[in-house]
């Protein structure tokens, strides 16, 4: 009889990886890393600026939150595999048509709110179904509107109130049901104990005197903070969220394995004008006005935020928490810039440097963890 | 891996290190932040950067020119509380939008930070949010008063080219003229985008579509320039009444070659120097002048402008 050697433990086959290292190893570490270099380029630069006082804080929050929003929908659409680049002007056309349907037109504010809910997102299934019945590129059709929507609202404004930007929307809200699940502010009471208590400044003269500096959290904040949840609950933990991959990946697969890839298509395309209605509502509501030049070129911010959390433009891979991420960092960059005292005319150098070191990095770090060459 | 975080901490090195310098070899005096409602392609705040320029140098102090790049209203009040988070010792803006710009204005004012509002807006709104004072030109009655000069010569009838259709004061511009010359502004006035081959095409379509157009009126450089090379291209130049808004080098050409009758002159330059003035004589002494400042209108006609055209652009 021959010798039985005791069969080895471990099959040298199998790569041994450490627990750590399978913890990094997600599609969100490029925006964590992103995120870090950012904060602590900013922590270098401009801590005595009053960037990390509690209202530089809350303002590049609330910048941030902006592009959440929009990054969230334009990252499930990413990964379904079509772009849409008509948010920025649906933003200006859902704004304008909640000032004239509240004012010009003397609905209250939750009947223009949910009316401008409808319309957006019938127009974004529009979007959805033109690219799937005549198959061109989803950036053409969103093109096309991108020019319809913004020359619309600017037409409705001048035609109806002459004027391009309409304001007297906190007089038409008060009171409203609707308007401060968008416009208004939580946790009023804490920030109000934290000023009492020295935490935060408090305002020193005027009608708001003993009031602190920062007053509660706007829902702006709050929305995202949902959105970004229920995006990544969607998109990691239920069947609908494999079909988003599937359709991005290889759609005419998916289709041969029973995916509805027209539905899941149209679906995303509905819910990205859904999150530029919530956006433009929260904006509306807060500053009590729409102009007819709202939300110019933010398309390309969200398509931004989602690049540099690491989704592929061609579909397929991408997550929601790196698109937050990614409009976390951008926001910050925005207005972290202003904060370091960066001359006006370089801004645009820097954001684009800092995009293509985000984009970068994110390349590397994907390759790492996918073994792709 | 090892060269990539190599590489990367050196990106970040080379990216900090201009911050670095530029923040600490900031002034010690007084900061200011200027804030305007522009979108990076408008030329016509040129003026107002080279007034802040002198205003910095004369009184040593420095000062911050912010804009939102898109022109996008909701950005500029992100950087109105930017700046107000930020503790300068005060705060220059156009009020583009009241509601949108009255909260984070009155939050700044309400902190300590005095406010002097600038070109657009009136001066009940300035008040209203707290601002020490106001210094602009008010839109509607420039364009009254222009409109009054032209009804004189016998217009009619005219064209307003409007290159920035969504800001308020320049329809109140076009509406001023048209109330002056008894004219209805309907579709007399064009939204004509701001790229130059655009404007050029949109007025030479506007002019073959209406021949008995009685004036031409054109908001701003940003129209002016490529209206004048509309009118030399289908001959209407020198014989249409063309009046404009604004100083440049192509409108100065312009009033010289008898193209333009006159151009108003809003006089931006006040619009920049005289609020870091103010401010600085506010802070350091306590002074203030109690009332609005009319920074325009002048008009500037054939016989003035030799003296105006070599600093068109840069100065007025």
């Amino acid at each position: 009889m021959s010798e039985v050697s005791a069969p080895p433990n471990d099959d040298e086959r199998v790569k041994e990886i450490s627990g750590f290292r399978k913890s990094l190893m997600r599609p969100e570490l490029g925006g964590i890393c992103g995120t870090v270099l950012v904060f602590v380029f900013f922590l270098l630069t401009a801590s005595d600026s009053g960037m990390f006082s509690p209202a530089g804080v809350m303002n590049w929050s609330i910048v941030s939150a902006q592009f959440m929003i929009i990054a969230v929908g334009a990252c499930l659409l990413m990964i379904a595999g079509e772009f849409d680049l008509s948010v920025g002007s649906m933003i200006g056309f859902a704004g304008m048509s909640i000032a004239l349907l509240s004012t010009s037109a003397g609905f209250p504010m939750w009947i223009a709110i949910i009316l401008t809910f409808i319309i957006c997102v019938t127009i974004g299934a529009l979007n959805g179904w033109l690219v799937i019945k005549t198959g061109l590129p989803s950036f053409i059709v969103t093109l096309a509107f991108l020019f319809i929507l913004r020359g619309v609202t600017i037409f409705a404004a001048i035609a109806t109130t002459r004027k391009t930007i309409i304001g007297g929307l906190r007089e038409e809200a008060a009171g409203d049901w609707l308007a401060p699940v968008f416009g208004g502010k939580i946790l009023t009471g804490f920030f109000q104990w934290m000023g009492d208590n020295g935490w935060i400044e408090v305002f020193s003269r005027g009608t708001r005197e003993g009031q602190p500096v920062v007053d509660g959290i706007p829902m702006l904040i709050v929305w995202a903070i949902i959105l970004i949840i229920f995006g990544h609950f969607l998109l990691t933990r239920t069947k609908f969220g494999n079909w988003i991959f599937a359709a991005g990946g290889d759609a005419q697969s998916a289709r041969y394995t029973g995916v509805p890839v027209n539905r899941v298509k149209i679906l995303m395309f509905m819910f990205t004008a859904f999150c530029a209605v919530v956006f433009a509502t929260c904006q509306v509501m807060e500053f009590g006005s729409a102009g007819a030049d709202r939300g110019l070129l933010k398309e390309f911010e969200a398509i931004i935020s989602v690049v540099i959390g690491g989704a592929l433009l061609t579909g397929g891979y991408g997550s929601v928490v790196g698109a937050a991420l990614g409009a976390l960092i951008f926001g910050v960059v925005q207005q972290g810039l202003f904060f370091a005292g960066v001359e006006s005319s370089l801004f645009r150098v820097f954001l684009g440097v800092i995009l293509l070191l985000a984009v970068i990095l994110n390349t590397y770090i994907r390759r790492a963890i996918t073994g792709e060459k | 891996m090892k060269s990539l975080i190599k590489s990367v901490a050196l990106a970040t090195a080379i990216v900090a290190a201009p911050l670095m310098v530029a923040t600490t070899a900031s002034a010690e005096g007084e900061r200011y932040v200027f804030i305007s409602h522009a979108p990076d392609s408008d030329s016509w705040w040129n003026t107002i950067k080279t007034s802040l320029g002198i205003a910095e140098g004369q009184l040593g102090v420095t000062v911050e020119y912010r804009n939102p790049p898109t022109g996008d209203i909701g950005d500029m009040a992100r950087i109105v509380e930017q700046a107000t988070a930020s503790g300068p010792d005060g705060i220059i803006l156009s009020i583009a939008d009241f509601d949108a710009l009255s909260g984070p204005v009155r939050d700044a004012v309400d902190q300590g930070i005095p406010v002097i509002t600038v070109n657009s807006g009136t001066a009940e709104q300035s008040a209203s949010m707290g601002a020490l004072m106001h210094i602009g030109q008010p839109e509607y009655d420039a364009g009254h008063a222009a409109g009054t000069r032209a009804a004189k010569e016998g217009v009619k009838s005219f064209l307003c080219v409007n290159h920035y259709i969504t800001n308020a004061a320049s329809v109140e511009r076009c509406q001023g003229f048209a109330d002056a010359i008894g004219a209805d502004l309907g579709n007399q006035m064009i939204d004509s985008g701001q790229d130059p081959a655009e404007i050029k095409n949109k007025v030479l379509a506007y002019l073959s579509a209406n021949p008995d157009t009685g004036a031409v009126l054109t908001l701003g450089p940003t129209s002016a320039a490529p209206t004048i090379n509309a009118l030399k291209e289908n001959g209407m130049a020198g014989d249409i009444y063309f009046g404009t808004f604004d100083l440049s080098a192509e409108i100065a050409t312009g009033v010289k070659e008898d193209i333009i009758a006159w151009a108003i002159d809003q006089q931006p330059f006040f619009q920049g120097y005289l609020p870091i003035v103010l401010l600085t004589n506010y802070n350091r002494y306590g002074l203030l002048i109690p009332h609005n400042i009319n920074s325009g209108p002048g008009f500037v006609t054939k016989a003035t402008i030799d003296a105006v055209a070599d600093m068109a652009g840069e100065y007025r």
